[in-house]
């Protein structure tokens, strides 16, 4: 068996931590709380065909305090993963790759995640009328 | 050495068999969730503080159904590669892997057939 030279898994034990291996690992994070929150997606789309009570049930858990949380949790996260999402296509395209690029659009996807992020829920309570 | 082509030696290759496939959809559904994301987001902004019949009129307008059928149908496959790829990474025990691969994609399903039958039902049955 020659595996010694075949590539790895990365091993977060043993990498020598580097700044930008933050976008990797909140890129992934963000994608599997994603993925937790299409239960609530489901759950609300379930309610919605099923009746007025049910969704109503749906919408005062989204009103509560941890639920509005959650919920700005989740648009963050979304922002984040397609922003960043766009940034790994174009590495699949072997573009950005400079390491000042990298940085740079690194930057630009965190900083273009919150203001994404306010900007919706701005917009959000606008038009429930609380803003 | 045979008279296999360059493409037949190399198709197929790669750990799970299944050469660049993997890959391929992931990025697919990937480029197919930038506007239906987009789409997704800007729709369920302004609906924030809609009422059950606000919601269902939305939900049961063709363009909607369709778009939403769409991102439920792409979101769930993308979910699954993806998963998929962090469970290869991480968890290395073969029957924990296999469980954990078998129970992210029976997730993927269970909750793309309940979520797309929902708008379905308000898209068909009014």
């Amino acid at each position: 068996m020659s595996q010694a030279n075949r590539p790895l898994s990365p091993h977060l034990q043993v990498y020598t931590f580097h700044f930008t291996m933050m976008w990797s690992i909140i890129h992934r994070i963000t994608g599997l709380g994603l993925g937790l929150g299409t239960i609530w997606l489901t759950w609300w789309l379930i309610a919605a065909a099923t009746g007025p009570e049910a969704f109503d049930a749906v919408q005062i858990f989204s009103g509560t305090f941890i639920g509005r949380l959650l919920l700005f949790g989740f648009t963050w996260a979304l922002m984040f993963h397609t922003l960043n999402g766009v940034r790994h296509l174009f590495w699949d395209i072997g573009k950005g790759f400079e390491m000042d690029t990298v940085e740079a659009t690194g930057w630009a996807v965190a900083i273009g995640s919150v203001v994404l992020t306010l900007g919706i829920w701005v917009y959000g309570y606008m038009s429930m009328g609380v803003l | 050495m045979g008279l296999r082509t360059p493409l037949g030696q190399v198709r197929g290759l790669g750990s799970a068999k299944e050469g660049t496939n993997h890959f391929w959809l992931q990025r697919l559904t990937a480029i197919a969730l930038i506007p239906l994301s987009v789409w997704f987001v800007a729709s369920i902004t302004c609906l924030a503080g809609a009422d059950h019949n606000q919601v269902v009129d939305w939900l049961s307008s063709p363009i909607t159904s369709v778009c939403m059928i769409l991102m439920l149908g792409t979101t769930f496959f993308h979910l699954k590669l993806g998963v998929q790829v962090v469970i290869e990474d991480y968890v290395h025990s073969p029957w924990a892997k296999t469980g954990a691969l078998i129970g992210v994609t029976f997730f993927c399903f269970v909750l793309g057939l309940a979520s797309i039958l929902a708008v379905l039902k308000l898209a068909v049955g009014g």
